[in-house]
């Protein structure tokens, strides 16, 4: 049997695949994040909670509307961004003008009634959720066998990623969010009704963390707690590639699911924690985070 | 969170006998309280009180929202359980410990955090605490998910029996409000002046000579150092130091605690630890979900009530002074 460094090369495949699938969510969730903060400048801690209401919308709309994955795929972003929208429109508005932290504090807050609520109603064991019947299955591509479901999931997330930063660097509107970005009272001035734009910028950096639950579903159980612990290693994932930058956050997220899957590999007690040593050691060496700009 | 509470800040240019006479009344409510309220309850209280008001040492007073406090209470917690279960010292020594290990915690993660500012601040403490979390789980000295449980709280200096619950109360009471006096000793300081300098205008603290990274540091540790004397008296007081006590919702908690106290504010802690303690009591009984509760507190709080309750209050009064 092959082998690279003493590890059989169907292991190293398998964590890597395991490592590509989590840098998958890591990229998604993350990029929600930087494109919400450059425009808002507010850091959603509800992003994790978007995520699980992603998969919970999915959940709902199978079980009791009988709408399957293909149709949870469109259906549940969506009503994860119009409940988005709506918290921008009546409550975080509200915080526009203060310190950016009161925007961690009350997303955090809406992080704990969202997840909270959940648990409450459908307790902490997950519910399962089952792949769709045309992405069952494994392909065997040579070096590894390939469970369908598994490289759908990075194709489809790797098209959202790169479908996102396509809207933001080359259509019009991009272009209206990135000078906005820069001045929106500038912007506003030129006729751009800005509070829409930030509301439908709020709005798609959740359904962005929807698409990631509804992808998570099949995977992973459909569970009240599933996004708490990952929103805190995006957050690390987002310090390490500095907030400025769409491609920054797609890319470092990617990077990081990998190395943490390698990790599993080479040093498994230390893969709970490499995120977050990177995290320090990025710190220590570029604090403003490897393609941040700010100071 | 500088623009709110700028106006709280009251340094006193000679000596007021307010804080005296406060800190008076505040020891004899409590040497007459066990005869009222069931002391464990009092107690626990004043454990969550140190720990909001070590917490509010940094975010009211030096403007650092740290989301990761939770590591350096359950840190000293593990320690202090620890050092009274298997090392079997007396309680003062295994306090000590729980706190050394805090301090050694915020130097730790306080270098790392305070490169970056505000929100930036926030996520690193969170995910220096989160790591802090998974260490926790796998060593195998904090026993995993059960955590650390059942041993005595032994003789203070050797002599004092702390399983006796009256002895054990006054001996939190006493160090709760000597640590009080503490932080308001050091708020109330050229150094706690300083801080607050930085909090107002970090650029021009720097530009009149002040290191503010090492003032920033300087907090972040002191805070650490407290809030690891909280948890290492909650594990005296309990018996156990679990995995919650590190988990980010203890974090989380002490902030509410503070925002809905008053930031910035002395007595805010006070205030906001005893409504949180009592809320969670009261909601443990009732049914009701405590976390959907909690963080419909904390939406509520930070849209209507920023300045908390006895930041309100104060505000209030100056309104009325005209």
């Amino acid at each position: 049997m092959t082998t690279i460094f003493g590890v059989a090369l169907p292991v190293l495949t398998g964590q890597f695949l395991i490592g590509l699938i989590n840098g998958s969510f890591y990229a998604l969730l993350s990029l929600g994040l930087a494109v919400i903060f450059g425009l808002l400048r507010i850091v959603n801690f509800a992003h994790g909670a978007f995520y699980m209401l992603g998969a919970f919308a999915a959940w709902m709309l199978l079980n009791y509307a009988g709408i399957g994955y293909w149709g949870a795929l469109f259906l549940a972003p969506l009503v994860v961004a119009v409940v988005g929208m709506v918290i921008e429109r009546t409550m975080l508005r509200a915080l526009y003008g203060l310190d950016h932290l009161y925007g961690l504090l009350f997303t955090f807050g809406l992080a704990l009634l969202l997840e909270g609520g959940f648990r409450h109603y459908f307790g902490t064991s997950g519910q399962p959720y089952a792949a769709p019947e045309a992405l069952r299955g494994a392909t065997n591509i040579g070096f590894m066998v390939l469970p369908n479901y598994r490289g759908w999931v990075v194709l489809a997330s790797l098209v959202v990623c790169l479908g996102t930063w396509a809207i933001i660097e080359k259509t019009k509107i991009g272009a209206y969010l990135r000078a906005a970005t820069e001045n929106s009272t500038l912007v506003q001035a030129f006729g751009v009704n800005v509070p829409v734009l930030l509301t439908l910028t709020y709005g798609f950096g959740c359904a962005l963390a929807g698409v990631a639950g509804v992808l998570a579903a099949p995977l992973f159980q459909v569970s009240p707690l599933m996004g708490s612990n990952l929103i805190i290693i995006v957050f690390a994932v987002v310090v390490i590639g500095g907030m400025g930058s769409i491609l920054g956050a797609i890319v470092t997220g990617y990077m990081l699911g990998i190395v943490e899957g390698l990790c599993k590999v080479f040093y498994p007690e230390a893969a709970n924690i490499v995120v977050f040593v990177i995290m320090a050691i990025v710190l220590l060496l570029r604090p403003a985070g490897l393609f941040g700009k700010d100071s | 969170m500088s623009a709110t509470h700028a106006d709280t800040i009251v340094m006193p240019t000679r000596k007021s006998p307010v804080p005296a006479i406060t800190f008076a009344g505040l020891i004899l409510i409590l040497a007459i309280l066990p005869a009222f309220v069931y002391p464990i309850f009092v107690m626990k209280l004043l454990c969550f009180v140190l720990f909001a008001a070590a917490f509010n040492l940094l975010l009211g007073y030096t403007g650092l929202l740290s989301f990761g406090h939770a590591a350096f209470f359950g840190g000293a917690a593990y320690v202090t359980a620890h050092a009274l279960k298997v090392w079997q010292v007396t309680p003062e020594l295994a306090i000590i410990a729980g706190v050394v290990t805090s301090i050694v915690l915020g130097l730790i993660i306080g270098v790392v955090a305070i490169r970056r500012q505000g929100i930036y601040f926030a996520m690193i403490t969170l995910a220096m605490a989160q790591m802090f979390y998974f260490f926790c789980l796998q060593a195998p000295f904090t026993n995993g998910e059960d955590g650390i449980q059942g041993f005595s709280r032994g003789n203070l200096f050797g002599i004092i029996d702390l399983n006796e619950t009256m002895n054990l109360y006054y001996f939190i009471a006493a160090v709760s409000v000597l640590s009080l006096a503490l932080i308001w000793r050091i708020v109330n300081s050229p150094f706690g002046q300083i801080l607050r300098a930085i909090r107002e205008n970090e650029p021009r603290t720097i530009s009149l000579g002040y290191s503010a990274q090492r003032f920033k540091l300087a907090a972040f540790v002191m805070s650490a150092g407290l809030t690891g004397l909280a948890g290492a008296l909650k594990a005296l007081l309990f018996q156990f130091a679990t995995l919650a006590d590190v988990a980010w919702q203890m974090s989380g908690e002490v902030i509410l605690m503070t925002l809905i106290g008053g930031i910035g504010t002395m007595a805010g802690p006070v205030v906001g630890a005893g409504i949180l303690v009592g809320m969670q009591n009261f909601l443990a009984t009732s049914g009701l979900p405590v976390t959907m509760v909690l963080g419909g507190t904390f939406m509520i709080c930070v849209l209507l009530f920023r300045r908390g309750v006895v930041g309100e209050f104060l505000h209030l009064l100056e309104r009325r002074k005209g």
